[in-house]
């Protein structure tokens, strides 16, 4: 049998996290024995880049209906397809409103935000993201199948290159429930979910004019930008940006914090971050205690500097 | 208009979380019990169809009789009545089956969610309500407007936003940006009073099937102790990070 896994594509290009749910797959099917086929709806990237983090086999679903997504629709089309015991999503926005809906479909147990392989595959039993970032779930599948969601970051990408196969699936998926409008993205942004490296700031910054720096500082890193809670209240920052508790949950390789006080619904977001570099002129500020380096210092002063150290140290 | 409101009751976003000596269970002792936060959005947004559109707007819990007050909670803030279904919550498939029934009895047009609770994070309900019910989806919610039988959502996606026209009935899991903050609103006195004589009806669970068990807990580990560096030596910051952390 197979280990099944949807590997999303926005616009036909995969997304890391479909590298990260491709390798979280292989790591399964290591475990039970199986292959790794993985679904895409319709891609226009190569299937070799599948191959390489151990798809044994790719289903390119053709379906013009499903050109505009509908967490219903798609639900349906991977279903049509995935005929394992185990169904591996990334917790994406897209891949994370699917799976539900499948669960219901196939009558499976779902186990969302995974953050580690399965420590066993019969019955299913994998360690969990809960409590928004303050604890972790052991999570045991009840029925004879399983969907789980990985964690955005949490597994990582690695490569295990299988001799892969493609095969295309035509499909005509009725979708009369919604209709897309209008769909607005900006290409060649970092997604915050996704990137290595997130700076973020907050109220210490004084003010939407002063984000020119964090930028400039991210650039350098090619990190993406995030911002607590009061900065996209106010609104200096998008609702996008914003990380912690309610907001975002984020799990990125380094995490700098400008101007935050590390509140602990804003450290609930953030604390699973490799390195936590706090950047504060309160030496008292909690954040400090969270964190494996920090600066105690004036945020306008620092991050122009250390822009150009590390402008510096990249030439 | 018909609307229900999922909400789930989670501690204050301030809470330590502790688990039982055994890590078997979450420690309930001394938490403050609180709306899920993403859902009093979904529940604002509601109160707003209600001013606007003259909607009746229904909350529905999935929980034991310790979820009343946040409920009250709810209908101090202004919904019409409510609906307790008198069962722990278990898993994300027992919990949705319920709503889904309620839904169901209820006949109600659009159904409101959080996108996810903050204590279990599954993310699940709402799109199983949806399938349950076989109605469509929208998730990540940070816009919603009502037009007779039709609804037009904005859904968040990664690096940008779509804007989506739904037949109702439909599920729709709202997130920060579906309403603004400064319209949460905080009950007043009349509204305490009055959620004192709304209808709390409490039923039966249809169905005691779980999918999922919470085998065990862990806390988070601590970090080490933080290294300072002095904000005129940001060299030896870059080198840390560079040669020790190896992050840049
Ligand atoms: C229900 C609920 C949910 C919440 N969810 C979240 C959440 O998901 N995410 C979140 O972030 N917050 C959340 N919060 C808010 C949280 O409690 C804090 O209020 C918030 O995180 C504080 O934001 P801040 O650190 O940017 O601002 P502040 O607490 O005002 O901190 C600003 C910091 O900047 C420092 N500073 C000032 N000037 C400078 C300078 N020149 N250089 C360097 N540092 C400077 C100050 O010392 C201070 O530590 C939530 C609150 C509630 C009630
Ligand atoms: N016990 C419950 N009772 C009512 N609604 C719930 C319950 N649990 C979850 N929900 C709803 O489903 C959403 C997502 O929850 P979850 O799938 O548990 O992350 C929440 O934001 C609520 O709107």
């Amino acid at each position: 049998m197979a280990v099944f896994v949807y590997a999303e594509n926005i616009n036909g290009v995969y997304k890391k996290a479909a590298f990260e749910a491709v390798s979280y797959a292989k790591a399964i099917a290591g475990k039970t024995g199986d292959s790794v086929t993985a679904i895409s709806i319709n891609p226009t990237d190569s299937s070799d880049l599948l191959y390489k983090y151990g798809a044994d086999k790719v289903v390119n679903v053709k379906d013009a209906g499903l050109k505009n997504f509908s967490s219903k629709a798609y639900a349906e089309a991977v279903g049509q397809i995935a005929d394992g015991n185990i169904i591996v999503f990334p917790h994406t926005t897209d891949a994370s409103s699917i799976a539900p809906m499948l669960a219901i479909q196939k009558n499976y147990s779902l186990i969302t935000n995974a953050i580690d392989v399965p420590e066993s595959t019969s019955p299913f039993q994998v360690k969990r993201r809960a409590f928004s970032g303050k604890g972790f779930m052991h999570a045991k599948a009840d029925a004879a199948g399983v969907i789980v969601t990985v964690s955005q970051n949490a597994f990582g990408v690695k490569e295990n290159a299988a001799s892969g196969s493609e095969e295309v699936k035509e499909l005509s998926i009725a979708n009369e429930d919604t209709k897309v409008i209008n769909h607005e993205q900006s290409s060649g942004k970092l997604d915050l979910k996704e990137a290595e490296i997130v700076v973020s700031a907050g109220r210490g910054l004084k003010g939407p004019e002063n984000w020119g720096m964090i930028e400039d500082l991210a650039n350098v890193l090619g990190a993406a930008t995030a911002c607590s809670k009061p900065v996209s209240d106010i609104g200096w920052r998008g609702h996008n940006e914003h990380v912690g508790q309610t907001g975002k949950a984020i799990s990125p390789n380094l995490y700098v914090a400008v101007g935050i006080s590390g509140a602990i619904q804003h450290l609930a977001g953030v604390n699973s971050s490799k390195t936590i570099v706090v950047i504060n002129n309160d030496p008292e500020a909690p954040f400090f205690k969270s964190a494996d380096y920090g600066v105690v210092g004036d945020a306008f002063q620092i991050i122009p500097a250390l822009t150009e150290k590390i402008k510096a140290l990249k030439a | 208009m018909k609307i229900l409101v999922c909400i789930s009751s989670v501690p204050d976003t301030t809470s330590k979380i502790n688990f039982t000596a055994d890590k078997s269970a979450f420690d309930k002792n001394g938490i403050q019990w609180v709306i899920n936060p993403l859902d009093e959005f979904a529940l604002t947004k509601a109160i707003k169809l209600q001013e606007s559109q003259g909607a009746t707007v229904t909350v529905v819990n999935v929980g034991d009789a310790g979820t009343e007050a946040v409920i009250r909670k709810a209908l101090a803030i202004g919904a019409n009545d409510a609906v307790r279904v008198n069962a722990e919550a278990k898993d994300s498939f027992s919990v949705a089956k319920e709503i889904a029934k309620v839904a169901q009895d209820g006949g109600y047009d659009l159904i409101l969610t959080g996108k996810e609770s903050i204590d279990y994070n599954g993310g699940a309900v709402p799109g199983m309500v949806a399938q349950l019910l076989n109605y469509a989806f929208v998730n990540a919610s940070v816009g919603l407007e009502v037009n007779g039988s039709e609804a037009t959502a904005v859904r968040e996606i990664e690096g940008g936003k779509e804007t989506i026209s739904v037949k109702l009935p439909a599920v729709v899991a709202g997130q920060k940006g579906l309403v603004d903050e400064k319209d949460l609103i905080i009950p007043n006195m009349r509204g305490i009073m009055s959620a004192r004589t709304k209808a709390l009806n409490v039923v039966e669970p249809s169905n005691s099937e779980v999918k999922v068990e919470a085998v065990s807990f862990d806390s988070v580990a601590p970090r080490a102790a933080v290294k300072l560096v002095s904000a005129d030596n940001l060299d030896e910051l870059v080198r840390l990070l560079h040669e020790e952390a190896k992050v840049i």
